[in-house]
Parts: C-alpha cells; sequence; structure tokens
C-alpha cells in the first residue's frame, strides 16, 4: 500500500485507498446480502401498500366527487345501517394481506438476525462511545494480533464481516444502510450482525440511537478494499507506533499532559477513554468523521475541539501555538 | 323538534372579572373544566410549535449553528413530551370530559370534585415540566430543559450521562401530569358505565363515547407501567438503586420495555378519541348512519386489546431474539386490521351519502387522507427487516406525524370546528375554518412528506445537524419551508375561534342538524346540562324524534 | 323490581364500585411493573448479599398471617355496619387497624435487621433495589388504606356513620384493603418463594 512521505504540510495519503468511490447511506443502493434482502422485502411491502393507497384513496376521492351534496337533493339519503358481507370482506382480505406478509417477514427476520456468524466470517468487534466508535479486530491468524484502531472500519471485499456490538456507555447504533439494517449497541449486552461488502467503497452510515450531545457527529466510514489491500493495511495497523526522534518534543507534550491520560498508543500511552491515536496518520478523517485529516483541521482540533464538535468530551488544553505545532507534528507521524 | 327545554343562560351582568375567573377556577362542572383542558392543549401545541419551528430553522441547511447541540437537544425532548402529555392527553380527554355526560343524558361526569382535581393536577404537572428550562440547573451547573428525548431511553438517564435536575423534572412533570390522566379515567369508567340515561343501553352509546371507554381502559394499564418505571428511574437518580445500572447487571432494556409499554397504549389513547370525532362528524356531514355500528365496536375493544401486545415493535433493533421479534411483527400486523376496518366503515358511511362539506367535514376528510398514509407507512414499519434499515431515522418521524398530526390534530380541529357551536352558543366562519383547512394541509404535507425520503436517504432522527453531500439538503429544506404555512394555517384557526368566540353568529341549539343527545339542550348547556334526563330509543335519539316514521330502533 | 334491576336498559352499576375497581386495576398494574422487575432480577445481583442469605420466613410468615387475616376482620366490620350493629363494626375495624399495624411493625423489624445487621440496601445490588422497592410501595399502600381505616374509626367512635348511606362507602375501603391483601400475597411469592431459590 502506498503511503507518502509525511510532511508537515501535505494532506497524509496513508489512508487505504483515498479514491474508493463513494456510496451515500440510502437504504436503495445496496451492496451487501443483509441490505439486498431487506430491500427486496421493502419493495415488496412497499407495492402491497401503494396498492391499497390506490384503492382507499381513490374511494375517498370518489366518494367525495360523486356522493356531494346537489342542490336538488330533497330529504335524506337511504339509511344503510351495515352489511354482513361487505362488513366480513373488509375483515378477511385485510387478514389475509397481512398474514401473508407477515410470513414473509418472519422467513426475512431468520435470515438477516443471525445468531451465529456466517461462513468464513471475520470477526470484528465495534464498542460504541460517546462519540466516537472503537474497533479491535481480534484475529489472532493474521499478522500481528489484535489491531485496535478508532472510527474508520476497514474490511477485505467478498468476505462476510461477523461485528460484535457493544458499548462503553450509553445506548448507540451501528447503521451503514448499503451493507446492513442498523443494530444496536446497548451496554452490558452484545448483539451481532453481519454483512458482506460485494465491492470495493467507502460506505458511510452515522450512529442511529440518540447517545446525548454529539449524537450528530458519531459518523460511521467502512472501507471495502481488496484482500491484498487489506492484509497490507492490517499489518501496518498491527505494528508498534513510528518513534521519530525529530517530533520528541510533541511525545513529550502528548505525555505531560492530558491527552495520554484518554488517548492510547501503542508502547507510549494507556489511555481508556478517546480513540487508539497509534495509526491516526493512516486514517482519512478525524473526530469520528466530521473533518477531512489534514494538518490545519487537525491542529485546529488539538487547538480547540469544541469548535469542531461543540459539547463533545475532549477538552481544550489551551496549548500554545508552538506546542500545538509540535504536538501536531508528533502525531502526523503515526501512520 | 327537541322536547327539552332549558332555562335562558342566566348571565349576571353585575359579576366582575375576577369573580368570573373565580368561578371557573373552582368550578367543578365537567364543561368548565372540558374547555380549559382543551384550551391549555392549545396553548402548549403553540408552544411546542415554536421548539418545532427551532428545530426545522437549525435543520434547514447542514451544519447549521443557529441551536448548540444540547440546545437542539432539548428542543426535541421538550417537543415530544409536550405534544403527547400537555397537548394531546389534556384536548382529548377534555373533550371527552365535556361530551360524554352530555351524549349519554347525565348531569355531568361522576365524581366532579376528583375532575377538577385531575385539571389542576396536569396543570401543576405542566408547569414542573417547563419550570425546567429555568431551574433545571440545580446545584450542578448542569441542566436546564430535559434533552434525554421524549422516550428518555436509560442509561442516557443516569446520574452519570444525564447531570444536574433536567431529567428530574421530566419524570416528576409527568408523573404528576399522568395522576391527573388516571382521575379521569376513574372517572371516565364510572361515569360511561353507571350513568347513560334510561334506554341507552351500550350499543346504543355514540361511538364517541366507546371510544372514551376503551381509552379509559387504556389509561389505567398503560399510564401506572409508566409510572413505575418513572419511579424506577428517580430511585435510580436518587437513591442508587439500579433497576437501569448496567454495572451493577441492571438492564437498560427493561426501561424500554416498561416505557413502550406504556408507550405504545398511549398513541392508541391519542387517535381512539379521535376516531370518535370523526365517527360523530362523518355520519352528521354525509347524512346517513355509521355503517356497521356494532363492527366499529367491535374494531375499537379489538384495538384496544391489541395494542396492549405490540409495545416491542419500537425495539426490534434493540437485540431481542429473532422470535420475539416475529411475534411483535405479527401482532403489529393484527392491528392494523380493525384500523383499516374503521377507515372502510367511514367510507362506507359516506358512499351514498349526501355530502356537505362544512369545515368539520373539510378537517375529516384530511384526516381521513392523511392517516390512511401513516397507517400505510405504519405496516411498512410492521415489517422487522425494513425497520432494521428505517427504525430511528426521520422515516419514522414522517410515518408518526402522519398519525399524530395528520390524524390526532386534524381530527381535534374537526371536533372544534363541530362543537364550538354547542359550546359557545356561536357559529365559526367556514370562510375562515377553510382557508385554515386547505394551508394546513398543504403546509403539513410540505413539512412531514420529505422526511419519509431523508429518512431512506440514511438520516437518523434526533440529529442536531447533517452531514452535506449525502442528500438530506433538499428535503430538510422543503420540510422546513413547509412551516411558515403550518403557522399561517393554525394562526388562522387561532382567530377563526376568536372571531367565531367574538362575533359568530348565533347557533341555536342544533346548528348542523345532528342526532346524538347533546344537540338537544341548548347552545351552551345550562350548568345542569338538561332540564329532564332524556330516555334514549336508539343509537340516533334526535333522528328518532325527527324521523318518527322511520326510527333507528326498527334497525336494532 | 326484578324488571328493573335486569334490564340493560335502566340497570347501572354503583358509581362508587366502578371507581374503586378501576383505581384496583391500576394500582395493579403499578405493582406488576415492580414484580416483574423482581421476578426478572433474580438471580442476577452481582455482589451479596443474597435473599437466601438474609431473608428469613418463619416473621414474615407471622406478618402474612396477621395482614391475611385482617381481610377477614374487615369483612366482618362491614357485616356489621351494613346491619346497624356499630359496636361490632367498631371492634372488628379496630381488629382489623391492630392486625395491619403488626403488618408494618413486622416489616420495620425485617428492614431494621436487614439495612443495619445484614448491610442490604437499596443501592446494595439488584436484590436490595427491587426488594426494598418492591416491599416499600406495598407497605406503603398498606398504610394509605390504615389512614382510610383510622378515618372511619374515628367517625364510627364519634357516631357520625349512618349505615344506610355509609356502608357502601365503608365496603369499597374494603375492597381496598383485600387489594392490598392479596398484592401481599403476590408479592410474598415472589420474594420468600421464588426468589429464594436464586
Amino acid at each position: 500500500m502506498a503511503c507518502a512521505a509525511a510532511h508537515a504540510s501535505e494532506p497524509v495519503i496513508c489512508a487505504p485507498d483515498a479514491t474508493l468511490p463513494v456510496i451515500n447511506p440510502a437504504i436503495f443502493d445496496t451492496a451487501s446480502p443483509p441490505a439486498r434482502q431487506i430491500e427486496s422485502m421493502a419493495w415488496l411491502v412497499m407495492g402491497i401498500c401503494a396498492g391499497i393507497f390506490v384503492v382507499v384513496e381513490g374511494l375517498l376521492v370518489y366518494s367525495i366527487v360523486k356522493f356531494r351534496r346537489r342542490a336538488s337533493d330533497r330529504g335524506e339519503p337511504v339509511q344503510l345501517y351495515g352489511s354482513n358481507p361487505i362488513e366480513l370482506a373488509w375483515t378477511v382480505v385485510p387478514l389475509l394481506i397481512v398474514f401473508t406478509l407477515a410470513l414473509v417477514t418472519i422467513r426475512v427476520i431468520r435470515d438477516i438476525e443471525r445468531t451465529d456468524p456466517p461462513e468464513g466470517a471475520m470477526p470484528i468487534v465495534a464498542i460504541g462511545h460517546q462519540w466516537w466508535w472503537e474497533y479491535r479486530y481480534p484475529d489472532p491468524d493474521a499478522a500481528g494480533g489484535e489491531v485496535v484502531t478508532a472510527n474508520e472500519l476497514v474490511v477485505p471485499v467478498g468476505r462476510p464481516i461477523w461485528l460484535r456490538l457493544e458499548s462503553a456507555d450509553v445506548i448507540h447504533s451501528w447503521w451503514v444502510p448499503a451493507l446492513a439494517g442498523k443494530t444496536d449497541l446497548v451496554p452490558n449486552q452484545t448483539n451481532h450482525t453481519w454483512f458482506v461488502a460485494e465491492k470495493p467503497g467507502l460506505f458511510l452510515g452515522q450512529c442511529a440511537e440518540y447517545c446525548g450531545n454529539q449524537h450528530a457527529g458519531m459518523l460511521l466510514r467502512v472501507s471495502a478494499v481488496p484482500q491484498e489491500q487489506f492484509d497490507a493495511w492490517r499489518s501496518a495497523q498491527a505494528a508498534p507506533p513510528v518513534n521519530e526522534p525529530a517530533v520528541a518534543r510533541g511525545r513529550d507534550i502528548f505525555l505531560d499532559l492530558a491527552c495520554s491520560t484518554c488517548h492510547s498508543v501503542q508502547g507510549v500511552s494507556d489511555g481508556a477513554f478517546a480513540p487508539d491515536l497509534t495509526h491516526l496518520a493512516s486514517r482519512q478523517t478525524i473526530a469520528s468523521g466530521m473533518a477531512p485529516l489534514t494538518r490545519e483541521n487537525l491542529r485546529a482540533w488539538i487547538a480547540d475541539p469544541q469548535v469542531l464538535k461543540p459539547q463533545c468530551n475532549m477538552p481544550s488544553l489551551k496549548l500554545s501555538d508552538e506546542e500545538l505545532d509540535a504536538v501536531t507534528d508528533y502525531l502526523l507521524t503515526l501512520k | 323538534m327537541s322536547t327539552l327545554h332549558a332555562s335562558p343562560h342566566a348571565a349576571n351582568p353585575a359579576k366582575g372579572v375576577f369573580e368570573r375567573l373565580h368561578a371557573w377556577a373552582i368550578t367543578v362542572d365537567h364543561k368548565k373544566l372540558g374547555v380549559m383542558y382543551v384550551l391549555a392543549g392549545l396553548v402548549f401545541f403553540v408552544v411546542a410549535g415554536l421548539e418545532a419551528t427551532a428545530m426545522r430553522l437549525q435543520l434547514i441547511k447542514p451544519m447549521n449553528d443557529l441551536l448548540t447541540p444540547q440546545g437542539f437537544n432539548q428542543m426535541f425532548t421538550m417537543h415530544g413530551t409536550t405534544m403527547v402529555f400537555l397537548v394531546g392527553m389534556p384536548i382529548l380527554l377534555g373533550v371527552g370530559n365535556y361530551l360524554v355526560p352530555l351524549m349519554i343524558g347525565a348531569r355531568d361526569m361522576a365524581f366532579p370534585r376528583l375532575n377538577a382535581f385531575g385539571f389542576w393536577l396536569f396543570i401543576f404537572g405542566a408547569l414542573l415540566l417547563y419550570f425546567s428550562w429555568i431551574g433545571g440547573d440545580g446545584l450542578y451547573g448542569a441542566g436546564g430543559a430535559p434533552d434525554v428525548g421524549w422516550f428518555a431511553y436509560s442509561p442516557l438517564t443516569s446520574k452519570t450521562f444525564s447531570r444536574g435536575n433536567s431529567t428530574d423534572y421530566w419524570i416528576l412533570g409527568i408523573m404528576v401530569s399522568g395522576f391527573g390522566s388516571m382521575t379521569t379515567a376513574i372517572n371516565f369508567m364510572a361515569t360511561i358505565l353507571c350513568m347513560r340515561c334510561p334506554g341507552m343501553t351500550l350499543m346504543r352509546m355514540p361511538l364517541l363515547v366507546w371510544m372514551m371507554l376503551v381509552v379509559a381502559v387504556l389509561v389505567l394499564t398503560a399510564i401506572p407501567v409508566l409510572t413505575a418505571a418513572q419511579v424506577m428511574l428517580l430511585l435510580d437518580r436518587s437513591l442508587g438503586a439500579h433497576f437501569f445500572d448496567p454495572q451493577q447487571q441492571g438492564s437498560t432494556v427493561l426501561w424500554q420495555h416498561l416505557f413502550w409499554f406504556f408507550g405504545h397504549p398511549e398513541v392508541y389513547i391519542l387517535i381512539l378519541p379521535p376516531f370518535g370525532f370523526i365517527s360523530e362528524i362523518v355520519p352528521v356531514f354525509s347524512r346517513k348512519v355509521i355503517f356497521g355500528y356494532a363492527l366499529m365496536v367491535a374494531a375499537t375493544v379489538g384495538i384496544g386489546f391489541i395494542s396492549l401486545g405490540v409495545w416491542a415493535h419500537h425495539m426490534f433493533v434493540v437485540g431481542l431474539p429473532p422470535w420475539l421479534n416475529a411475534l411483535f411483527a405479527a401482532s403489529t400486523f393484527l392491528i392494523s386490521v380493525p384500523t383499516g376496518i374503521k377507515i372502510f366503515n367511514w367510507l362506507g358511511t359516506m358512499w351514498g351519502g349526501r355530502i356537505r362539506f362544512a369545515s368539520p367535514m373539510l378537517f375529516a376528510s384530511g384526516f381521513l387522507g392523511m392517516f390512511v398514509i401513516g397507517g400505510l407507512t405504519g405496516i411498512m414499519l410492521a415489517v422487522v427487516p425494513f425497520t432494521h434499515q428505517l427504525s430511528d431515522s426521520y422515516f419514522v418521524v414522517g410515518h408518526f406525524h402522519y398519525v399524530l398530526f395528520g390524524g390526532t390534530v386534524f381530527a381535534i380541529f374537526a371536533a372544534i370546528t363541530f362543537w364550538f357551536p354547542k359550546v359557545t352558543g356561536r357559529m365559526m366562519s367556514e370562510r375562515l375554518n377553510a382557508w385554515s383547512f386547505w394551508i394546513l394541509l398543504i403546509g403539513f404535507n410540505l413539512v412531514f412528506l420529505p422526511m419519509h425520503f431523508s429518512g431512506m436517504l440514511g438520516m437518523p432522527r434526533r440529529i442536531y445537524t447533517y452531514q452535506p453531500g449525502r442528500g438530506f439538503e433538499l428535503w430538510n429544506l422543503i420540510s422546513t419551508i413547509g412551516v411558515p404555512v403550518q403557522i399561517v394555517g393554525v394562526a388562522l384557526f387561532v382567530w377563526s375561534m376568536l372571531r367565531g368566540l367574538l362575533k359568530g353568529p348565533v347557533a341555536g341549539n342544533d346548528p348542523w342538524d345532528a342526532w346524538t343527545l347533546e344537540w338537544a339542550t341548548t347552545s351552551p348547556p345550562p350548568e345542569h346540562n338538561f332540564d329532564r334526563i332524556p330516555v334514549c330509543t336508539s343509537a340516533r335519539p334526535l333522528w328518532d324524534r325527527k324521523n318518527p316514521q322511520d326510527p333507528d330502533c326498527n334497525y336494532e | 323490581m326484578e324488571a328493573v334491576l335486569h334490564n340493560p336498559e335502566t340497570w347501572r352499576p354503583a358509581r362508587g364500585k366502578v371507581g374503586m375497581a378501576s383505581l384496583i386495576a391500576m394500582e395493579s398494574f403499578f405493582f406488576a411493573g415492580f414484580i416483574v422487575a423482581y421476578l426478572f432480577y433474580i438471580g442476577k445481583s452481582a455482589v451479596g448479599p443474597y435473599p437466601r442469605e438474609v431473608l428469613e420466613l418463619r416473621p414474615v410468615l407471622w406478618n402474612s398471617a396477621a395482614l391475611i387475616g385482617s381481610s377477614f376482620t374487615i369483612m366482618a366490620a362491614v357485616r356489621g355496619l351494613a346491619r346497624g350493629h356499630m359496636g361490632g363494626m367498631r371492634f372488628w375495624l379496630l381488629a382489623t387497624m391492630l392486625l395491619g399495624g403488626w403488618f408494618l411493625w413486622g416489616t420495620w423489624v425485617e428492614w431494621r435487621g436487614l439495612i443495619w445487621e445484614r448491610g442490604l440496601t437499596i443501592r446494595t445490588n439488584l436484590f436490595g433495589t427491587t426488594f426494598y422497592s418492591l416491599v416499600g410501595f406495598h407497605a406503603f399502600h398498606v398504610t394509605v388504606g390504615l389512614l382510610a381505616l383510622l378515618t372511619f374509626w374515628v367517625l364510627a367512635m364519634l357516631g357520625r356513620l349512618k349505615p344506610a348511606r355509609d356502608t357502601i362507602r365503608f365496603e369499597l375501603v374494603s375492597w381496598y384493603w383485600h387489594f392490598v391483601d392479596v398484592v401481599w400475597i403476590l408479592v410474598f411469592t415472589s420474594v420468600y418463594i421464588v426468589g429464594m431459590r436464586a
């Protein structure tokens, strides 16, 4: 995987193929089996509902037009108290319709709400935090062991993914419509979802269960790349962080100040409340997708996170310009 | 045609403003209480509308900064909470309070003092909730109005994630108001079962009265469960209990089960009285008896019963076992059948009629058109797989606004235009009402139809802003453009009410040529309702009197 | 008379009975929430003390006997009032209040032991949370009932009760009292029988 040499003022391109086609979170742009099954079911029920709509609204409009009082009307119309056959009909027919829908629904539920992983699936763990996503790739077979990253999920094209969903605080929901329906991340409960990215692309989504102030800022990005590219990415992620002496000043500030309390960098600090930064510079965005990763954005984010993501949990540490430059330079070396 | 004549409504010209206000403040008369419930509800309707307007202005374009995130979150929490508890419940229960004794030929509700107590509990609860805007900060400098959503999922509502006292105001305000609703439900049960006039068997009651009976049962079953859940949350927050504390193996999903066990019957509480309004209005303006009275009763009871068994359809994506999701999908499909039956019966009433499109019928027709759409999107949401995509998106927001605004609110406006002459003794302006209706219909569809599309394009709910480039911009813009149109529609209606009150022509007992007992007494009715308790001969007592050659009792 | 009584066109139930029945239905659902929470959390406490370690069955059985007995005494009191036997009514009503008071005292003694000797509070664990809330709300409802009974007893002592007018009212209070008793049977079963297996 090509990785441009980091220079302080250039945008970093160590991300998995920044040229992936972007797939917006529309529910009908499906690229994964569960999403596609939902889509077929959706067209079926929308078709039935459209039919009912035409009939019922048609009857309404017809009645309004045909049975309007005319100037020539005298007296009251015939009082019709009811009709057993008609009432039976409009009880039984809807029952049959919903019965059919229920049967189809139950079958599709069984297909998409799996309780065990699809064959050959790669397990990944997603842990929801206020207001970012932690991802862990626990597969011990792959090169290097467990990978811990944040906010940007990278997966190989064509391989089933068995995503375990947990929460560190409140209820969140993982929703990338093109890949699968949403499933909640509930504290003290383990849920699962699964998908297969059938084509390369950057699949977008966002948190879909109200989780506090920055619920709107918990964006989802899933990059599906060819298998070899994924393997290279994974090895790079499993490797220890880059340790350049040129940015020692920035690393010292990172350790001395509160940064290291929240953020972890493998072998350097052990924070548990904020995204792992070991390979920050390999990502495309910062602040769970809120801004592209460029030097200016990163510097401005560290200077005052409340500007980009008001009321998020990261405070401004009131660094001086020189300190900001040093820390930014340090972080940009973490490819 | 009425054999009942009431003494003239005596207005003592020497009564000052304070004396008249005092009379209202201490009243136990169901009519005055009903009016106060409706007026208070309409005031909160405007307040909640302003909260929604702030939200829509914030969402007019992506990455807007009109409101802070917490400010927006407070807006949608208060908007939802206000609309459900301080607008829907009081207006619907208030209209029922006014009409039920009249419709069954009684002089008042069974327990008039309890009635007044319930009203003031509602007011106090409402004020307590709204005080949070000022006092919610508590001693912590954090809070203000509650920002946890009207459904207040845990553990977001725990002391850890919801500091300050804002959530406590949410709990207490609604709990107190809820006690008010419960006393009203007791009153409805006792009144409807015990105080019907001679001859009025259950199957001769107006359908509105049937709806209020089923609603009373739903209130008695659902609201106490909400109270229990709220008490549990209060214990968690104030005494360190662990009902919903995941760290001590408590279940956050338990809150959802308890809340939605209340929450789903609640939305039927919000739609059954409107069904009742429509069931009274459509026959009168179609000049035909309601088609299939018995089936309508059966459908109503069926809806009430089934509504207690569908609650987890609000939890399809929480991770319940698939068989449980399937079960609740089935019960949700089932409840659509009696609901559909009602629509067909109303259409059957209009069919072959001679429809007069006075303003009540305009709003009723709007109700029919819009509620069908909301009902159909509801069926779509019963399809669990589809809900995996649509849950917690703007599609759901579109769905429930079609049933709650297109349904409940339009029916409320229909009811106001229909019974305004009875309550005030004056007619509203048909022209103003018609303008209000059409503008409201257009504005309403502008605001809420696009939400189905932004939902399908991936826009979740409860977000204070959204990313550009995902396709949400156009639909949000259209939605926000519809807001001033709606405001004009509502403003016209309010003006119409005021104008009618001050300058409307005198209505007389029965301006619409209707058939239920409230039209047999003066407009407004005297405090004792009827000089002589009427004897009921059929489901349409006044039809029998006006058409002695062909009374309804021949067809029972 | 028969025609009027059983004619659906004219017979109506009594307002008070429907009102009290509705109140009881409402309260049932309120308690159902807490009973469901209790049953759901059996065996799930993360830390002790656990029910089997700290709950003592025998004193609670005496309490329960007192409360159930009070349902019988109140029935006798209602009968007394209905027949105009004011002395009998006062006697059985006093017995009811004493038995109810015994129940509350017994509950207090049990809680005193649990809190100060065994260290079980509402915040200790899920058992503590669900136990105190469920039993506590029941005891609260017993207290409210006792206050209603006390009111009737005072009125009876002052000679202000009229059997013709007040029998139905007292009977409705007795319905509430029976309800509180039935709830206790459910609470007892959940806490001291089913919950002990955890």
